[in-house]
């Protein structure tokens, strides 16, 4: 993007073309005041405050392009008037009980109100019933509300729920004199303010969504708060510790408040979890998921000794990717030590997943990131429950759809509402399961330059094609040319006279006719509606940066060393940007760190998984060990971002690294391994205390660093044709964990109190014998569970949920690494 | 009021008071001693005790039988008071006194409570750390915590030094309407009313 130069209040600025100036102030720590504004989401033009002056003419700063040459003054004596008439209006039947308010000391109504310095108030209007609303876990109250409606905004730009909309406040009209004496601006934003407050999309008065709680977070004032938050603390008692949200592989930026938990009890607790939400979403998991610690643990000598014994003793370590990178350094070094093996199914299939991909694309990693797939506006989707494997990965595809105006494609077996939801532009494609592969194929033959793609994959894409011919009725505008009769004055003799003209109409008419059309078997094999090809033309149209998000499902599916050749090869010779999604919270890091092998030997050491003897982090093992907002460290993103994570409250057990110590490795600290995380990996060896863990005022994420990409030597690009005799059959089961819910830690957590069980669609339900809370046997070539029927309106389709989250429910034994399985279910 | 408000001291009454200067040398210092020495001062003392103890005009307080009457402006230990329209606590439990309290002794736990309000579930102040600085009474928005005029607060435990119980005003006492209303800092000056810019209402 190149850059111009605009003027504001007398300083020169270099910005990118297009930038809202707004944000070109903010960049450049100019101070414009606003409210209404979300950084990454469209203007809302609610609040009006943050007019200024371009080239001598009034525009809101959110909404108005920066242009060469501009001259910006923020502040003159009308603009001033305004401000403060604005903050008089929304001080105007405020409650002025700051005192009993959970916002009181961060809120933006009593900044604003006193920098602008509102003394006295010149408006009235007649205030109505605004009586506050319980929605489950968030509570609203609209006699606080200052209807900015960046709830609203937040909920449709970012997340994607729509579930907030404003509505009728049912309020007299304002005073007519106020039309005359008001400022302009001010008296239009009261106008728009005095008719609406906010409510709920679903029409009832409970919420029904994904329950990210992003609307209660962007609040500037204390009308939406967390129910479970309500009346607990004031703002300016809780420390912020920054850290990094440890439940997926998004690696969000969170802080932990913490304050002691009570007057006789001085031990510090986490009461909420904020983010920058400028610049990071979280979900609910992230932000209602954060009191998982592992509370009890204590130092007793005896079971430190049984678990150094247990070391000596075993010759596997089991794991999950639910660590730090330096506790996955650790657990290398004693391998190379000790020569434990490391066993990490999930993180192993990634690992392979990445090593077969780099045999094609020639690096270890994959291009591109959340952020690019944000600022981009064609995204395909393929083998990921996007929504649940990476809430942020969803937030992403939702604010290209709606602010980049985007469009998508979404690969997925299982039916959602939530994505289907998102908008008119994304098409979900429900192919089956084990159909990956084609879907790549199509994605190569749709998008790849042909020219340069081997001539093999070219010739075989092309065996997909051939000609058929279809009869089309549209719809063709013809053009009319009459003459019609009309007066004009002639200009030369000043009189009105008749003239004839020539006018020439356009005039629909309907034709039908045969033509010779392409048909692509790729498609036909996918399920896909038949009128794919208008479909995305359409969605194609003035589209200029395409991304692609590859998910688990691609890992462990039976021919995954040929879906990440095919992987790396649309990343290779198509505009796409290649993003891919990390199985759990640190699977990118462990597989970067970790030297992993398959087979378990004849005695493990489990690390958050039961083994002959386990370190939990839970609790429930032999030894405790911290969780992950009790420790330092580093995790690393789906962004390719090491990321710092700080401890949010104390711990008073051993931790691995102790053990390791005692087993004769040497370090202070755990974090003191994060200088030495394997540089040809593409770490940095840079001491834990460097790293920063903030995001700047033009949005820069200034957060640990970046992994380097490394290159390595290029193999043939020779790939598998597709094997169309995989299917699994009709009744299946798909491993997934509902919304806010990842592993046993969120599990764990008090506020997220999904049920366990098997998800059945709400659809699917009611046309089986099968009713909610129903005990039943799920039975698939791998093993069995019994486990109870949950009634689920966020999935769509028959394909039946189990989830990992719940350690009790052993979902895993039922599958053998793919995702996807054929089941029986029957009642018990 | 408006006298003590008045801190013009050029035109009021107020003069120097004239002290010699000290003596330098050794001389000097000796004449001090000399006539310190013989002016008999202290004859003069003991003449008044005994004249007073003739008249038998005794100032001394018998404490603890007597006490002296304690000003408005007082800050000994702490008052919670209620409210006079329905003897509920006056307490919002805001946090501005635990906020502004420079020697961290006060600690409140705030919960939601049955009809949604924000109740104050426990208050404490520690009395031993407390140093009567009178900002937790002077900040308080709805003059509910206050400093009395009870200096009293002895004991053998620091757990006893206050109780939440002994601070609020007994219902008794707020039923006979004998609540004294807190006059120092941070309580309402007489001139509120003419300060106060009205908010219009459309009523």
């Amino acid at each position: 993007m190149s850059k111009i130069n605009i003027n504001i209040d007398g300083k020169d600025i270099a910005v990118n073309e297009g930038d809202l100036i707004l944000n070109a102030a903010r960049a450049n720590d100019i101070y414009i005041p606003a409210i209404c504004y979300l950084t990454r989401c469209s203007p809302t033009l609610a609040c009006r405050i943050c007019l200024v002056e371009a080239d001598g003419k009034q525009v809101y700063a959110c909404n108005a392009k920066a242009k060469d040459g501009m001259n910006i003054v923020t502040s003159t004596p009308t603009i001033e008037k305004e401000r403060r008439a604005i903050m008089e209006v929304y001080d105007v039947n405020h409650p002025l009980q700051c005192g009993v308010c959970d916002q009181s000391g961060e809120c933006e109504l009593q900044n604003y109100t006193l920098e602008i310095g509102v003394d006295s108030q010149s408006y009235s209007v007649k205030d109505v019933d605004r009586s506050s609303h319980d929605w489950g876990h968030l509570h609203y109250d609209p006699g606080l509300c200052i209807v900015c409606e960046r709830c609203v905004t937040a909920c449709k730009d970012m997340i994607g729920d729509n579930s907030l909309k404003t509505i009728a406040r049912g309020a007299d009209a304002l005073d007519a004199g106020f039309k005359e004496t008001m400022p302009k601006d001010a008296y239009a934003m009261w106008n728009k303010l005095n008719k609406s407050v906010i409510g709920l999309t679903n029409g009832t008065d409970v919420l029904d969504c994904t329950s990210c709680g992003e609307c209660a977070a962007v609040c500037p004032v204390g009308a939406l708060v967390d129910t479970e938050f309500m009346y607990k603390s004031n703002a300016w008692e809780l420390t912020q510790i920054p850290a990094t949200c440890g439940h997926c592989s998004a690696g969000c930026q969170i802080s932990y408040d913490v304050k002691h938990t009570s007057i006789n009890n001085p031990e510090d607790k986490i009461y909420r979890v904020m983010n920058e939400w400028n610049y990071v979403s979280l979900c609910g998991a992230g932000r209602y998921g954060f009191d998982y610690q592992n509370a009890d643990a204590s130092k007793d000598e005896a079971s430190f000794n049984s678990a150094v014994a247990a070391f000596k003793k075993a010759d596997t370590i089991k794991f999950t990717s639910t660590i730090t990178n330096e506790e996955a350094l650790i657990l290398q070094r004693l391998k190379e030590k000790h020569g434990y093996k490391l066993v990490n199914p999930e993180a192993k299939a990634f690992q392979t997943f990445l090593k077969d991909y780099a045999q094609v694309s020639g690096k270890t990693l994959y291009g591109s990131d959340l952020k690019q797939t944000m600022n981009a506006n064609f995204i395909v989707s393929v083998g990921s429950a996007l929504k649940s494997d990476n809430p942020n990965a969803r937030y992403a595809l939702n604010n290209s759809l709606t602010v980049n105006k985007g469009a998508a494609l979404y690969f997925h077996p299982v039916k959602d509402p939530i994505i289907e939801g998102l908008g008119k532009n994304i098409l979900t494609v429900n192919h089956k399961p084990l159909q990956e592969e084609i879907v790549l194929y199509l994605l190569l033959d749709l998008f790849a330059d042909k020219k340069a793609l081997p001539s093999d994959i070219v010739d075989y894409l092309a065996s997909f094609h051939s000609k058929k011919t279809v009869t089309v009725t549209e719809t063709i505008k013809e053009k009319v040319i009459e003459i019609v009769k009309e007066k004009k004055v002639n200009k030369e003799t000043g009189e009105e006279e008749e003239v004839e003209v020539e006018k020439s109409k356009m005039v629909p008419k309907k034709v039908s006719k045969e033509v010779e059309v392409d048909d692509n078997r790729l498609v036909s094999l996918l399920g896909m509606p038949e009128n794919f090809d208008e479909t995305l033309a359409k969605f194609l149209k003035k589209k200029d940066s395409f991304s692609l998000m590859v998910g688990p499902d691609l890992y462990t599916h039976p021919n995954a060393k040929n879906l990440a050749r095919l992987v790396a090869l649309i990343e290779k010779y198509s505009a796409f940007e290649l993003t891919m999604i990390p199985t759990l919270t640190n699977s990118l890091g462990v597989a970067l760190i970790n030297e992993l092998s398959d087979e378990v030997g004849k005695y493990t050491v489990g690390y958050n998984v039961q083994a002959d003897y386990t370190l939990s982090s839970l609790g429930d093992g032999d030894i405790d060990m911290p969780a992950i907002n009790q420790q330092e460290g580093t995790l690393t993103s789906i962004n390719k971002r090491v990321n710092p994570t700080n401890a949010a409250i104390g711990y008073k057990g051993y931790v691995l690294n102790d053990i390791a110590n005692a087993l004769g490795l040497d370090a202070e600290l755990t974090v003191d391994y994060t200088q030495n995380l394997p540089v040809e990996a593409g770490f940095i060896a840079e001491a834990f205390d460097n790293l920063p863990n903030h995001y700047t005022n033009d949005g820069e994420e200034v957060r640990g660093y970046t992994l380097s990409v490394q290159s390595v030597e290029c193999g043939d690009e020779e790939v598998a044709k597709i094997d169309e005799s995989l299917s699994l059959g009709d009744d299946l089961v798909y491993m997934a964990n509902p919304v806010r819910q990842f592993n046993a830690f969120t599990n764990k957590a008090t506020q997220l109190d999904e049920e366990s069980g098997l998800y059945v669609s709400e659809e699917n339900l009611k046309d089986s014998d099968f009713k909610q809370g129903d005990k039943v046997r799920v039975k698939t070539g791998n093993g069995e569970i019994v486990t109870t029927i949950v009634s689920d309106n966020k999935i769509a389709g028959d394909i039946a949920l189990v989830p990992t989250f719940d350690a009790e429910l052993n979902s895993e034994a039922l599958f053998s690494g793919y995702r996807f399985a054929a089941a029986s279910i029957e009642k018990v | 009021m408006e006298a003590f408000n008045n801190r013009n001291v050029a035109d009021n009454g107020y003069f120097m008071v004239d002290i010699e200067d000290y003596p330098t040398d050794g001389w000097g210092k000796f004449k001090r001693v000399v006539k310190r020495t013989f002016r008999g001062e202290l004859f003069v003392g003991l003449w008044v005790v005994m004249r007073e103890m003739l008249r038998f005009d005794i100032h001394t307080i018998q404490y603890p039988q007597e006490k002296m009457p304690i000003g408005p402006r007082y800050r000994a230990v702490h008052e919670m008071k209620r409210l006079w329209e329905s003897d509920a606590e006056r307490c919002i439990g805001c946090g501005l006194c635990e906020k502004i309290c420079i020697s961290d002794c006060i600690r409140m736990d705030t919960k939601i409570d049955e009809n949604s309000r924000k109740e104050v579930s426990s208050y404490t102040i520690n009395l031993g750390r407390c140093i009567f600085c009178g900002y937790c009474a002077e900040v308080c928005p709805e003059l509910a915590i206050t400093h009395g005029g009870e200096y009293e607060n002895g004991s053998e435990q620091r757990e006893h030094f206050i109780m939440y119980e002994d601070m609020l005003t007994p219902i008794d006492k707020m039923k006979a309407g004998a609540q004294l209303e807190f006059e120092g800092f941070g309580s309402i000056t007489p001139h509120e009313d003419a300060r106060v810019k009205k908010t219009p209402l459309a009523y």
